[in-house]
């Protein structure tokens, strides 16, 4: 059984010109140990998916549909104080976006990460402070700097702070979004790479969140590409980059440059991602699609498994 | 012979330099008989020929865009000299400097910071021809849809009336790019013109300047973090670390084989969108210094795997170590 399912989800921001459909109807697993990509363009919807996992949207922000089953619990059942007191951060945690900037600059960093402890374990002070410097070492800074503050850190260190932050419990499932996009590429290789030590370390499950296609190539085991608050494909990562079968997947791939390989031209897709207040009727990505036929515009294609393990969205090729 | 050194520059860069003053307190400011300075760009030599794309490549504070805005002089020059042909740049006076601009153009990073949110798209284009008297009435709108239409924003009319914020990111950098074809430069430097933009819609970005290159025979400094976005669109590219051009090269060949130590950690951390791809990350000590007081010798030692006692002492110059490679490094030269 997998670690986490999502069955059907649907999140929708509601506002005074009507709800905006972020996440509308995905559903996939994440494995104990996997690597998992969702990868997309802004405002695709990966973000809220995210968030909806951990039950942290923004106030207008509303799960409307659908299941997530963690553990073979659907947590979207469980009040907010069981899921708090049992699975936030316990069990699932999350690098947020920009998350360099997201410590109290006034608090040293150790504590702030102490304090996360201390409100999920019955624990001391001193034994919160004692996890901080293993998780400090596990994470590779010099574990003397626990009573550093957020400024004497460079961006790179609070990075893996809140790594540290996001293994304090213990996770099984650690949510990541866009956690190398701020960094520069050399800061971004070893951050990449201690992620995937962790994951063999401790097992560990990982969404990886991110618009970077080489980042996802890099590190994960398998990938689903998002466009316009859906799933268009999702496959083991060596099925997406070499036989991408949903136009849109492959659009994305030859409209970003390599070091390697031959130098080819490459294509933009042409038009941009749909105003999710008004999504167009039919595949949501028929207005930029070259295949696009009438029944494209007409009736929305369902997301099924075309080989083993390899699911997709698309008329043309079901 | 290879090409470049045939050819004569159409842009000369030599040492150039632009200091920041470090903001003091009063008291500090009586007790301490110098400023302090941060060394933004220290000492920065390059020729750019005639209708060649040379990107300028490097990590976030390196003092890349520092380098475009100086050479256009967007900011005025702590020291150095910049030959556009035959004219010092740096010497001009204001009139002069602005005739000149019309020549020299540059394509901002964020097309939604750069294009005034009150002004319609036509104002925008128009500005330019506007402020040089270069045309008006008929003209001028003949000049602007002309622009558009190069820009690829088409229909062209439809885009007149139209104000930023009805535009998609691609569509406002193309807008940037209008305003700084609409004069006819022949220099531009672009300033990550597509690190704002949408994954989808930068190969055509990119598609588009490279087709206006070649229609217009434009020269471009490309400025830009992205060593793979470099290799498309580029011809040579010169690697920056704090301050200073550590290795400058044809892309293809300093991606092969970069000789400079920093460029070859650079590169071994680039993500491939390939998941075949074996690689093997070269890693750096620590994080890049701040250029407030850059470190002895070779600014890089402190992180180089490979540094030798000499690096601490004497700073490296970049030398041509073969036809058409620079680099700047005690263990290559």
């Amino acid at each position: 059984m997998p670690l986490l399912e999502v069955e059907d989800l649907r999140t929708y921001y509601i506002t005074r010109a009507g709800p905006v459909r972020a996440v509308d109807g995905i559903s996939f697993f994440v494995e104990k140990g996997e690597v998992f990509g969702l990868a997309g363009e802004s405002g695709c919807g990966k973000t809220t998916a995210g968030l909806s996992i951990l039950r942290l949207l923004p106030r207008y922000g509303k799960i409307v549909d659908g299941k997530i089953i963690f553990d073979g619990v659907n947590i979207l059942e469980l009040s907010e104080h069981e899921f708090r007191r049992r699975y936030r951060w316990k069990r699932i945690s999350m690098v947020f976006q920009g998350a360099m900037n997201a410590l109290n600059p006034v608090f040293r960093v150790g504590d702030q990460i102490a304090e996360a402890i201390m409100l999920h374990e019955n624990v001391t002070k001193e034994e919160a402070m004692e996890r901080v410097r293993e998780l400090f070492e596990k994470v590779g800074i010099e574990p003397s700097r626990v009573t550093n503050y957020p400024h004497e850190f460079s961006g790179g260190m609070k990075q893996r702070a809140m790594i540290a932050l996001a293994l304090a419990c213990n996770p099984e499932l650690v949510i990541a979004d866009e956690p190398t996009t701020a960094l520069d590429v050399v800061i971004q290789g070893q951050i990449l790479d201690l992620m995937k030590k962790l994951r063999d370390e401790f097992n560990l499950s990982v969404i990886l969140i991110t618009h970077d296609l080489s980042v996802i190539a890099e590190m994960c085991d398998r990938v689903a590409i998002m466009y316009a608050g859906k799933l268009v494909e999702c496959a083991d990562v060596r099925t997406v980059f070499k036989e991408p079968a949903h136009p849109y997947t492959q659009g994305l791939i030859s409209a970003i440059p390599s070091i390697t390989g031959p130098k080819t031209k490459l294509r933009s897709i042409p038009g941009v991602p749909p105003d999710l207040l008004n999504p167009p009727k039919g595949c949501r990505f028929h207005p930029r699609c070259p295949y696009a036929t009438s029944r494209c515009r007409e009736e929305e294609p369902a997301y099924v498994e075309i080989s083993s393990g390899h699911w997709v969205a698309c008329h043309a090729v079901t | 012979m290879r090409w470049w050194a045939v050819l004569k520059p159409l842009v000369r860069v030599i040492d150039l330099r632009k200091w920041f003053p470090v903001r003091m307190g009063f008291l500090a400011s009586l007790l301490r008989k110098e400023p302090i300075w941060v060394k933004a760009v220290d000492g920065v030599t390059f020729d750019i020929y005639k209708g060649e794309v040379l990107c300028l490549v490097g990590e976030s504070g390196c003092g890349k865009t520092t380098t475009g805005r100086t050479i256009l002089r967007l900011i005025e020059p702590t020291g150095g000299q910049v030959f556009f042909k035959d004219v010092n740049v740096f010497e001009l006076d204001k009139e002069e400097l602005r005739k000149l601009r019309q020549k020299m153009q540059m394509i901002f990073q964020d097309p939604y910071e750069s294009l005034n949110p009150r002004m319609t798209v036509f104002d925008i284009v128009a500005e330019p021809l506007r402020v040089h008297g270069l045309a008006e009435g008929e003209e001028l709108t003949d000049r602007v849809i002309r622009a558009l239409e190069n820009a690829e924003l088409k229909p062209p009319e439809a885009f007149l009336t139209r104000y930023p914020h009805e535009l998609s990111g691609g569509q406002r950098q193309r807008v940037g790019i209008a305003r700084a074809l609409v004069l006819n430069p022949e220099f531009i430097v672009a300033d990550e013109p597509v690190s704002m933009i949408d994954v989808s819609l930068r190969a055509g970005i990119l598609n588009l300047m490279m087709d206006l290159k070649e229609r217009f025979g434009l020269t471009y400094l490309f400025i830009t973090h992205d060593i793979a976005q470099a290799r498309y669109i580029g011809d040579r590219m010169a690697v920056m670390y704090l301050g200073k051009i550590v290795e400058l090269g044809p892309i293809e060949d300093v991606i092969k084989e970069p000789l400079h130590p920093y460029t070859k950690a650079l590169i071994s951390n680039v993500p491939v969108p390939d998941p075949d791809a074996k690689r093997q990350r070269i890693y750096l000590r620590g994080e890049v210094p701040t250029p407030i007081n850059p470190p002895p010798g070779c600014r890089f030692h402190p992180r180089c795997p490979w540094a030798k006692p000499i690096c601490r002492e004497k700073e490296p110059q970049l030398v041509e170590i073969r036809p058409g490679r620079l680099v700047a490094c005690h263990l290559v030269a």
